[in-house]
């Protein structure tokens, strides 16, 4: 080496010679979209931490505040740790013969991917990174379901087994390569991958649960409409990395869909408000920002594909749907699913992705639905997507949920119920009551 | 002397400790309670859900005063407590057997 430098024609040979992997990866790597989708993926966690906590650790009785927020934040570690044993395999790993299923092929523990392993213009690692702040708020958006009454133990065996059985086989379905994505399902930041999925388990788990003490008709009020607010206006502003993130580019696509999750979140919310004020006599806060979530729900499947106005009426839409679906569940069928997860968002991302098959057509102002496909076709396709997860998502949470309650059991005693979470599993207080 | 315990809505203590100055009182205890009267509590709406509340959070004042302040004393705490409306609170009169300053060991209306 040392020799070959003495000689200007040795030199140049070598670098060419020594650089030119490299020089390839770099040309490929686009430094703009990594930066942008590095900041995305920080916005994503702090949807989760401290955001999601928040806005759900303000809905629930003072006494079981730190239990909600203990819940969310054990999550973000637990689902962190699994994804990189194999979650990320499962969900994006190669398949092979399997691939239409699921992946898991390689890249086990992430090995083989090092910094200089490129997912088009962005290093593969980020990409990791970045699906691993997914798979730790979906799993987490189903909390809104179980407080208040759940064994931590069951919290973290159902969320581990969650992960592995349910996120990462739609995930891949959808976004890995696998059927869905074959049949040109359309989801751009995870109407179907992560609220369809969070949702629906929500429920299932809600009604294998039982309500809390008192439901329906005995509960006591949200302890700090106040915190759910704060935590609400996270979440809308991590959902810009959420939906303009998922373009994986700094470019033109991200910039709108970082304008139509932003519309949408606004009219969810006024319309919300509108509703309280007209069927109660006074619009609330924890109204607006609940319909402000489900606005953003909604519009997450179809936020790179639609256009302003699009999102307008995905919004309005969201916040009339979501409002009624709340009543629905907790009052016409009674499943105590607490926090309104299945409602808010397993109704918005179902919605929202039937939504994108019409708006996301150039005639109503989109990008364009693939050539020669015409809407009914695209939306007999998001149907099936919708559909299919739906009862996958049901019928394995059922399993699990069964595998859960043999090992560690799902509820607290009532007694326990009555004292709270904070000192029953976590010997803590959040407030001296 | 007499106690006098009143219960009242939390955003009339200001007019309460006004009045209460007016008349000549000097000190005054504050509590946080809670409780239900003939209102019997109120309900409240959160996602379209309405959920009883049964105890109201009200304020409940302490007043030691002497004989002959009473009556005024009672009469001023009633009209800036009220606001003619159910739930506007009440007012005890209690017989108070002695009172004592502890800085200075003096005892009764001189402790006042």
């Amino acid at each position: 080496m040392f020799e070959r430098l003495s000689s200007g024609v040795a030199v140049t040979f070598t670098l060419l010679v020594l650089s030119n992997p490299a020089s390839a990866a770099e040309a490929a790597l686009n430094g703009a979209d990594t930066a942008w989708i590095l900041t995305s993926t920080a916005l994503v966690l702090f949807m989760t931490l401290p955001g999601l906590a928040l806005f759900y650790g303000g809905l629930v009785r003072a006494n079981n505040v730190l239990s909600v927020l203990m819940h969310c934040f054990a999550i973000a570690c637990l689902a962190s740790i699994l994804w990189l044993i194999g979650g990320y395999a499962l969900a994006f790993g190669d398949g092979g013969s399997l691939q239409a299923w699921i992946g898991g092929a390689e890249k086990w523990f992430l090995l083989g991917i090092g910094p200089n392993v490129l997912s088009g213009s962005i290093p593969e690692i980020l990409f990791v990174m970045f699906q691993m702040t997914f798979a730790i708020i979906t799993p987490a958006l189903i909390v809104g379901a179980y407080v208040e009454r759940i064994k931590f133990s069951a919290v973290m065996v159902f969320s581990g087994l969650w992960l592995f059985l349910v996120y990462a086989p739609v995930c891949h379905w959808v976004w890995g390569g696998g059927w869905l994505a074959g049949l040109g399902v359309m989801d751009f930041a995870g109407g179907i991958v992560v609220h369809v999925t969070a949702g629906s388990s929500a429920l299932l788990l809600a009604k294998m649960l039982g309500g809390r003490r008192g439901f329906p008709k005995d509960l006591r009020p949200p302890h700090n409409p106040g915190m759910t607010m704060i935590g609400a206006a996270m979440l809308w502003v991590g959902w810009f990395g959420f939906n303009a993130g998922s373009a994986l580019a700094a470019n033109g696509s991200a910039s709108m869909a970082m304008l139509v999750t932003h519309i949408s979140a606004a009219a969810g919310a006024l319309t919300w408000a509108i509703l309280e004020q007209w069927r109660f006599g006074k619009s609330s806060l924890i109204g607006i920002v609940t319909g402000m979530v489900a606005g953003l729900a909604t519009i997450t499947p179809a936020s790179g594909f639609v256009g302003p106005l699009g999102a307008l009426c995905i919004g309005v839409t969201a916040g009339v749907v979501c409002h009624f679906a709340v009543g629905w569940v907790k009052q016409k069928i009674q499943i105590d699913d607490s926090l309104d997860v299945f409602a808010v968002h397993g109704v918005g991302g179902g919605l929202g992705t039937l939504l994108t098959a019409f708006f996301a057509a150039a005639s109503l102002g989109g990008v364009g639905l693939a050539e020669g496909t015409s809407m009914g076709q695209q939306f007999g396709v998001q149907l099936i997507g919708v559909v299919a997860v739906l009862v996958w998502s049901v019928a394995i949470s059922y399993i699990i949920v069964k595998a859960v309650d043999t090992m560690v059991g799902l509820r607290v005693e009532e007694e326990d119920e009555i004292v709270g979470l904070d000192l029953i599993a976590h010997g803590e207080r959040g407030y001296d009551l | 002397m007499k106690m006098i315990v009143a219960v009242i809505k939390p955003h009339r203590l200001d007019q309460v400790r006004d009045a209460l100055t007016a008349v000549g009182v000097h000190g005054l205890t504050v509590s946080e309670v809670r409780g239900y009267g003939r209102q019997g509590g109120h309900t409240e709406i959160y996602r379209g859900a309405e959920y009883q509340i049964n105890f109201v959070p009200k304020l409940k004042l302490e007043v030691a005063v002497s004989n002959d302040l009473c009556e005024r004393v009672v009469e001023a705490i009633r009209e800036a407590a009220n606001n003619n409306q159910i739930g506007d609170g009440k007012i005890f009169v209690i017989d108070l057997e002695q009172a004592m300053r502890i800085r200075t060991g003096e005892s009764d209306n001189e402790a006042l």
